[in-house]
């Protein structure tokens, strides 16, 4: 990240989880330098700053921020869907040129694949490795009762609401046994009750499973509740604001979400967020007046 | 709080509440019924009325014209003599044979035409390449009128049934190379890449996702295809062949037996709409996944 933005990051702490003697108890993930730039007419167009950072073992890092910041653009980069104009991804210090079991991912949009059932979409990662019925029947078993569908093996996904395919989704990514799960605002379609119910699993599954999760949302209530560190990120060209840190440890439920810390966080976040909205908007419209 | 939302339920939850809360459920005032409101639902029993009153108001009225004589029976025969023409043609075994043999011609040449556009078509909605080396080929061949190329089958194939089946084929083929290209394209991109980050590739994605995808659109574009080849089948046998549905009005006209010509018509009618009703009622049997299709 450019030395000009990170005057900007205020909560900023070295990650102390690193111990350089010990390889495994490296980063799981490291983004270097990584940056979209697409040509259009107009001429060559930023989407994403040069951008770094690193995320430790069974750590959930949400990226939040206004849509159009490149956050999305991030994730899928972080992804293998999408090739960086510049800069690398490093999973367990192997560069990712290319999507894989490695990297989960839970989609905004539907993505389960109507022809299934539930049952069988579990288990198309393991499948499609050509794992034996039984160990790949065991995984669909474990994360359908994970996220509370055990009773819906034979169902097809046109017979299950939003929040319950989001639900086979999630068991999807997880059967696959990946390292790090993507998740790209998950629950973005889902309405507020659902959303809430929804971030209380991922909270559980997280506590049981322990998975190295990036999450991106728009939702500031929604990244607070669920990480240990936020990257706020703002568009024109999207880059990392700020970098927060979120001290509520492993144990968190619905209380947390009325508690002082909790609120103060989210008045950080929303005033990053808010002093360049109107900037934003700006941009956006004076991009869009014909010359 | 909680004390006081429980005490609520029990409150609505006495008999008279129950009868107040049924008494506004009913509606208040019966709405009209509106006939032109954009995509609004009418009762089944208006639509049906409706639906049936489209077949018998023409039936009505060609009964009137027809048997009051304002019109020649040279050009429109009454409704008696078609269905004595129709059981006269039956029992005589003369129609029989041509059902037979265009039902056969129609098969070979839509099965021909779908076996082999359906590969390439989603070859050429999923890759580029495929796309660009064969789509504006397609595209071009597609305008040309099929009955332009008759005088080339003939030449080519002669008049016996591969001519006609060709002729099908060449009607049917570069259309549905097209459809099923398009189809294959509106399959979510996200679909796609959630299988690669499970782990699919190439040829997986191919045929472990992308094929089933397109699996109902494909019944669709079956659908739509078969009722042109009905098109191609009576040009086919209309302009030269001794057998067939198409020849069988042919040669009524050339007798002046328009009562004949109308029983060939009706065939043709009844059996597209049998073969349309075939593919709506195989479609929830055979994917049942598939999001219910209207129509």
């Amino acid at each position: 990240m450019s030395t000009a933005k990170t005057d900007r990051i205020d909560r900023i702490t070295p990650a102390p989880l690193v111990h350089q003697d010990d390889p495994l108890a490296g980063p799981v993930l490291r983004v270097e330098d990584v940056a979209k730039v697409y040509s259009t007419k107009k001429g060559p167009l930023t989407v994403l700053e040069p951008t770094s950072f690193t995320m430790a073992t069974s750590e959930l890092v949400s990226i939040v921020g206004p849509s159009g910041c490149g956050k999305s653009t991030l994730l899928h980069i972080v992804g293998g869907l999408v090739n960086a104009t510049s800069g690398s991804v490093y999973l367990d210090n192997k560069e990712v040129t290319e999507p894989g079991r490695d990297l989960g991912m839970v989609f905004q949009g539907y993505t389960l694949f109507p022809w299934l059932t539930v049952y069988r979409n579990v288990q198309f990662g393991p499948m499609m490795r050509r794992l034996p019925k039984r160990g790949r029947e065991r995984m669909a078993d474990l994360f359908l009762e994970a996220v509370g569908l055990s009773n819906f093996k034979d169902h097809y996904p046109k017979q299950l609401s939003g929040g319950m395919r989001q639900r086979v989704a999630i068991a999807r990514a997880l059967a696959n046994a990946p390292r790090i799960l993507l998740m790209d605002e998950p629950f973005g379609a889902l309405d507020a009750q659902t959303r809430i119910i929804m971030q209380d699993l991922l909270l559980d599954i997280r506590r049981r499973e322990r998975t190295t999760t990036l999450f991106v949302t728009h939702d500031i209530d929604e990244a607070i509740y669920l990480s240990d560190r936020i990257f706020v990120m703002t568009a024109h060209p999207g880059h990392f604001k700020a970098e927060i840190h979120v001290p509520f440890g492993q144990s968190r439920d619905e209380s947390m979400r009325t508690s002082p810390g909790f609120l103060a966080i989210r008045k950080d976040v929303y005033e990053l967020l808010h002093s360049e909205g109107k900037a934003v908007a700006e941009a956006e419209i004076n991009a869009m007046r014909p010359h | 709080m909680h004390i006081s939302t429980s005490s609520q339920v029990t409150d609505t939850s006495d008999g008279r509440a129950k009868n107040a809360s049924k008494k506004m459920g009913a509606p208040a005032k019966r709405r009209k019924v509106g006939l032109f409101r954009i995509g609004e639902e009418i009762p089944r029993g208006l639509y049906l009325s409706i639906a049936a009153a489209s077949f018998l108001i023409p039936l009505i009225a060609w009964c009137v014209v027809s048997y009051r004589g304002m019109v020649t029976q040279l050009i429109l025969p009454t409704p008696t003599s078609v269905v004595q023409s129709m059981i006269g043609s039956f029992s005589d075994g003369s129609l029989m044979p041509d059902i037979e043999i265009s039902v056969e011609r129609i098969t070979l040449g839509f099965l021909s035409s779908a076996v082999l556009a359906i590969p390439l078509g989603v070859l050429i909605g999923a890759y580029k390449s495929v796309e660009a080396s064969h789509e504006p080929f397609v595209g071009f061949v597609r305008y040309i009128p099929v009955p332009a190329l008759i005088p080339l089958v003939m030449v080519a194939a002669g008049i016996g049934e591969p001519a006609k089946i060709l002729l099908i084929f060449l009607g049917t083929y570069f259309q549905m190379v097209l459809m099923v290209a398009d189809v294959t394209r509106q399959v979510p991109r996200d679909l796609i890449n959630a299988a690669r980050t499970l782990g699919a590739r190439g040829p997986q994605l191919l045929f472990s996702v992308l094929l089933p995808a397109t699996l109902p659109g494909l019944m669709d574009t079956c659908r739509t295809m078969i009722g042109w080849a009905w098109t191609y089948l009576v040009i086919a046998e209309v302009v030269a062949t001794d057998s067939g549905i198409g020849y069988h009005i042919m040669k009524a006209q050339r007798f002046l037996r328009t009562d004949e010509i109308f029983v060939g018509i009706f065939i043709l009618g009844i059996l597209g709409l049998l073969t349309d009703l075939a593919f709506k009622l195989a479609q929830p049997r055979l994917l049942p996944w598939a999001e219910a299709n209207k129509n």
